[in-house]
C-alpha cells in the first residue's frame, strides 16, 4: 500500500499525517512537495494535511488549491484514488472544487482546539466502513475557520445523496446541519475538519482516527 | 491602469467579524448601527490600457482566485 502526503508551505500537520498513516496502516508514505507536477506511481491514498497553507492569506486553502501539484491531485481523485483532506486540507478540497461548500470563520470567532464527539453519519463510505456498528467516535479539532457552509440547494443535495460522513454531536463552530465531514458523490474524496491524525493511538486520547486510514486503504 | 476589487461575504452568509464589530460599536454607544459587514479591498496596477479588457481580466482573476463565489461577492473598479 502506498500513500502520499502533500506538503504545502505552511502546512504543519504533514509529518503528523505521515506518521499517523504509517502507524495505522503500515502503508509506505511519501511526502510530495506542492510544486511537483507529477504524483508517485501507484498511489492508494492521497492526504492533504492540516495547517495554514500559504499562511491562510486571502482565504484558507485558496492558494494551495492552485498549486501545481493540485492539478495532479484533482486528476487522481477524478480517477477514483482515495483522497482525504483534513482541516486545512478540507478547505483546499472545497477551494479546488473537489467538494461542495466552503468553510467560514467559526461562529464564536474563536480558534477552537479540543477533542470532540462525532456521529458517524454514513458508515457505508470508503473512509468510514471500519466504523460499522460504532455510532460515536472522538477526534480532535483545531481550527478558526471550520464552520461548514453550503447554500440550501447544495445542502439538500449532499444530505439526500448521503454525502455527510461525520456530524458534530455538540456543534462547536456553527457548521450548517452540524456537518463535520463530507464525501464527494463518487465517495472517494473525503474532507473533514477534525483530525484523525491527532487521534490514531490511545496515547493521544483516542485511536478512532486510525480506523479512518485503515478503511481508506482496506480496498487497496 | 489601477484596479480595485472589493470582496464581501454574500448577504445571508454569517459574517462573524461584522457581528463582533457591530457589538463593539453598540458598546461604545452607537446603538443605531446595524448590519455591519467586514470585507476586503485589493488594489493593484495592470498593464492593460483598455478599460473594458481590464475589467474582463480582473473579473477572471476574481472568479479564479480573489473571491470564493460560493460564499463571497465581488465588485471591480478599473480606472
Amino acid at each position: 500500500m502506498k500513500a502520499a502526503v502533500i506538503v504545502f508551505p505552511g502546512s504543519n500537520c504533514d509529518r503528523d499525517c505521515a506518521v499517523a498513516v504509517e502507524r495505522s496502516t503500515g502503508a509506505q508514505v511519501e511526502m510530495v512537495w506542492h510544486k511537483e507536477t507529477a504524483l508517485p506511481e501507484g498511489l492508494d491514498l492521497i492526504v492533504l494535511p492540516g495547517g495554514f497553507s500559504y499562511g491562510d492569506y486571502l482565504r484558507c486553502g485558496a492558494m494551495a488549491a492552485l498549486s501545481p501539484v493540485m492539478q495532479e491531485v484533482v486528476a487522481a481523485a477524478n480517477r477514483g484514488v482515495a483522497t482525504v483532506g483534513i482541516c486545512n486540507g478540507f478547505q483546499i478540497l472545497c477551494e479546488a472544487g473537489l467538494l461542495p461548500g466552503a468553510l467560514l470563520r467559526n461562529e464564536g470567532l474563536k480558534y477552537i482546539c479540543k477533542p470532540v464527539a462525532l456521529e458517524v453519519t454514513n458508515a457505508q463510505t470508503r473512509f468510514t466502513a471500519g466504523y460499522q456498528g460504532r455510532r460515536e467516535v472522538t477526534m480532535t479539532i483545531g481550527n478558526g475557520e471550520g464552520n461548514f457552509f453550503a447554500d440550501a440547494e447544495t445542502l439538500a443535495r449532499i444530505e439526500g445523496e448521503g454525502q455527510v460522513a461525520f456530524r458534530y454531536v455538540d456543534n462547536p463552530n456553527g457548521s450548517v446541519d452540524d456537518i463535520a465531514g463530507i464525501v464527494n458523490p463518487a465517495g472517494n474524496v473525503l474532507g473533514l475538519m477534525p483530525h484523525p491524525d491527532r487521534a490514531f493511538e490511545e496515547e493521544l486520547g483516542s485511536a478512532d482516527g486510525a480506523i479512518l486510514f485503515q478503511s481508506a486503504l482496506a480496498s487497496a | 491602469m489601477k484596479a480595485t476589487v472589493h470582496v464581501f461575504l454574500k448577504p445571508g452568509v454569517l459574517d462573524v467579524q461584522g457581528k463582533a464589530v457591530e457589538s463593539a460599536l453598540h458598546g461604545l454607544g452607537w446603538d443605531g448601527v446595524k448590519d455591519v459587514r467586514v470585507g476586503k479591498t485589493l488594489t493593484f496596477d495592470l498593464a492593460a490600457t483598455d478599460k473594458a479588457a481590464a475589467e474582463t481580466e480582473v473579473k477572471a482573476m476574481c472568479e479564479k482566485l480573489l473571491a470564493n463565489t460560493v460564499i463571497e461577492s465581488y465588485r471591480v473598479e478599473v480606472a
